[in-house]
């Protein structure tokens, strides 16, 4: 994954609440391989009619140049996959603007790059008033924790943890992997004073494959 | 002074960074279908599972509950975790093996989830674990390649939310119900950020089924993480499972366990109670585990909301096919679902059968174990028979009809009274209309043809 720290795009607004990860991708798609992309998933049964045309009416068929999405409360509640997030990046969503995210949510959003940006209520309102007449311009600064859409600017709750991640496309394997020898201690101490939380191990002097027996 | 998860977060800190991320040591990490992308990316690494011993694999989300699977996709995905685990040395409770069942029913089953530790599996409803005192969380796809390849996972510690339940639960109210009057109460994101200590005598007095459930629905309420203090209920039901330690182990175990529960006067960011006696039996109406209303109500209307909200109330009624100002009892519906890791263990599937005994379904349905096990437990106690007397189908283990990925799902404008944990649209199917409720309302449901109040078909029955 890539860091950055601006980005330049257009925003449009998905005026909903609870947009939850169901919706972002239905379960049905989860199989495919991420090679194949994952964007024209993204939403698919509130973009697309049952019959698999595309719905006229809904903001992103019409700005398929869409970067910046800006919508209501509690917006990727629900499921752990991370397949929501795919569906938003492949499409080519870069920051998602919201008064709350789901929390499994957003650091799968962080861990690819995507932005879970939280501005308060009112400024959301009045941003997706704004969009009503369309999509706008977007400017998203990290350092500042600003956005700037069609002239309106935005302030957002960012952790810092998550900023610096976002700004610099951290591995977090890589990291970890430099925490070797603490974790190899924490291990002994943990098998030493805890043995049971080791079972493989405990059974390996009899049977590794127990059978239940309740 | 600590709570419980002041002293299984000290637990289990590698070390901490000064911006406040921790790096958390993981003792159980469970894998099923669905961590294809995390083996993926551990193989693009060229990297190796860093602790297989502390691994399991599970099939559950797709497996087939009535023959042969659906789809060559469904097989492809049952297949590359079981090529994933086998090529990793991870043990994995396979479709015959006779372990297998939904990844938060099997894992303490076996005696794998055990209080102090910490669990991750990459599903939202991990937090179910925390039924045991355990630190247990729901991790996305890049996290779930993180803890194979290092075994530990970085997190920011949440913070604490004690929710305190007391009083007696009236009869036919159970832990499904708890859960829904909270979520109802603080909203789908009231809980977002924290990690809720359950507490109360309503809540010690549940059976630790009944204690799953409500740890299993912490995430439909915001809360990643849901747990209860271990106690003697605790120990029972470890004592004596194929991983849980035995003999003078176990007794080691206890005593450790034991200095697990918050101590008296430790301080919670936040507290939350409610009265037991205040919980009717609770039915979803809308497409948010949060439109959550006693039985007893009528479908909201939502010209009385404001802005948004009566926006997304009027969406969610136009999706689900209902009129404001019905009585929630007058509502027809198409099918039942008893199952998912949220009830379908055998407590729940005794509490549906004791309202089913000696009565029809008016609607089709299916009834799906939690697992092989519980499964052989029921048809030991003959409820497969009660259920199939009431006109149901009895059928396999996984996580079927809760998220419709193994070809068990409701069709379009359908409506399902169900058991599971997400009313969202589309989960059981696209154009599903999803109604939740607990296993005995489900019952009671099935039996009226439409959303019924529980109570008065359990007079002179013992509730199970």
């Amino acid at each position: 994954m890539s860091g950055w720290s601006r980005h330049n795009g257009t925003a449009v607004a998905l005026d909903l609440e609870s947009v939850d990860t169901d919706q972002l991708i239905p379960a049905r798609f989860m199989s495919t391989p991420r090679s194949e992309g994952y964007g024209g998933f993204l939403l698919h049964d509130l973009r697309f009619g049952s019959d698999g045309e595309a719905l006229a009416d809904f903001p992103l068929n019409n700005t398929p140049e869409a970067s910046v999405l800006v919508t209501r409360r509690n917006f990727g509640s629900g499921s752990s996959r991370e397949a929501a997030v795919y569906a938003l990046v492949d499409f080519g969503i870069r920051a998602v603007i919201a008064p709350s995210f789901g929390d499994i949510f957003a650091s799968n959003a962080v861990n690819n790059g995507l932005l879970p940006a939280r501005a308060d209520t009112a400024t959301v309102d009045s941003l997706i008033g704004y969009l009503a007449g369309g999509p706008a311009k977007a400017h998203v600064d990290l350092d500042r924790g600003m956005a700037e859409i069609g002239g309106v600017r935005v302030r957002f709750d960012l952790d810092a943890v998550w900023r610096e991640k976002l700004i610099n496309g951290w591995d977090d394997i890589d990291l970890t992997e430099q925490h070797r020898p603490a974790i190899s201690d924490y291990r002994n101490w943990r098998a030493e004073s805890q043995p049971w939380a080791f079972p493989a191990e405990r059974a390996a002097g009899s049977s590794t494959d127990a059978q239940p027996s309740k | 002074m600590r709570t419980l998860l002041d002293k299984l977060w000290d637990d289990h800190e590698v070390l901490r960074r000064d911006d406040g991320a921790s790096l958390l040591w993981v003792d159980r990490h469970l894998v099923h279908e669905g961590s294809h992308h995390a083996f993926a990316k551990l193989k693009a690494r060229g990297g190796r599972v860093a602790e297989p011993g502390l691994t399991y694999g599970v099939v559950d989300h797709y497996a087939p509950t009535r023959g042969p699977a659906a789809s060559p996709a469904i097989v492809r995905m049952i297949q590359t975790l079981e090529r994933n685990t086998d090529a990793h040395g991870i043990l994995c409770f396979g479709l015959e093996d006779p372990r297998q069942g939904i990844v938060h029913v099997v894992g303490p089953e076996q005696g794998l989830t055990l209080p102090g530790l910490l669990i991750n599996c990459g599903d939202s409803h991990t937090s179910t674990h925390g039924a045991f005192g355990a630190l247990a969380f729901g991790i996305g796809a890049t996290e779930v390649a993180h803890v194979l390849a290092t075994q530990t996972i970085w997190q920011k510690k949440p913070k604490s939310l004690r929710m305190t339940v007391t009083g007696s639960l009236g009869p036919g109210v159970g832990a499904k119900d708890i859960a829904l009057a909270w979520i109802a109460k603080l909203g789908a994101d009231g809980a977002r950020g924290h990690a809720i200590e359950y507490t109360g005598d309503a809540v010690t007095g549940l059976s630790m089924e009944g204690r799953m459930t409500l740890c299993n629905l912490s995430i439909e309420g915001g809360a990643r993480f849901g747990m209860i203090a271990p106690d003697e209920a605790t120990f029972d039901y470890i004592a004596g499972r194929p991983f849980a330690p035995e003999g003078a182990d176990l007794d080691r175990a206890v005593d450790t366990w034991r200095r697990l529960p918050s101590d008296a006067g430790a301080v919670f960011d936040r507290e939350e109670t409610m009265l037991a006696t205040d919980i009717a039996p609770i039915v979803t109406w809308g497409t948010s585990p949060e439109d959550a209303l006693p039985v007893t109500s009528t479908v909201p209307d939502p010209s009385r909301l404001n802005g948004s909200e009566a926006d997304r109330a009027r969406a969610a009624l136009d999706y689900m096919g209902l009129v404001p100002g019905r009585a929630l009892t007058d509502i027809q519906i198409d099918q039942v679902f008893i199952g998912s890791c949220t009830n379908a263990r055998i407590e729940d599937l005794r509490a549906a059968a004791a309202v089913l005994a000696g009565r029809r379904s008016r609607v089709p349905g299916l009834v799906s174990p939690g697992s092989h096990q519980v499964k052989a437990q029921a048809e030991e106690e003959g409820l497969d028979r009660v259920f199939t007397d009431a006109g149901l189908d009895w059928v396999g283990s996984g996580c079927s009809m809760c998220v419709a990925m193994n070809g068990d799902a409701v069709e379009s404008g359908k409506r399902c009274a169900s058991t599971t944990n997400r009313n969202f649209r589309g989960r059981q199917g696209r154009g599903a209309r999803t109604h939740l409720m607990s296993p005995a309302m489900v019952a009671a449901a099935a039996v009226a043809g439409r959303l019924a109040d529980v109570r008065p078909l359990l007079e002179g029955r013992d509730a199970a």
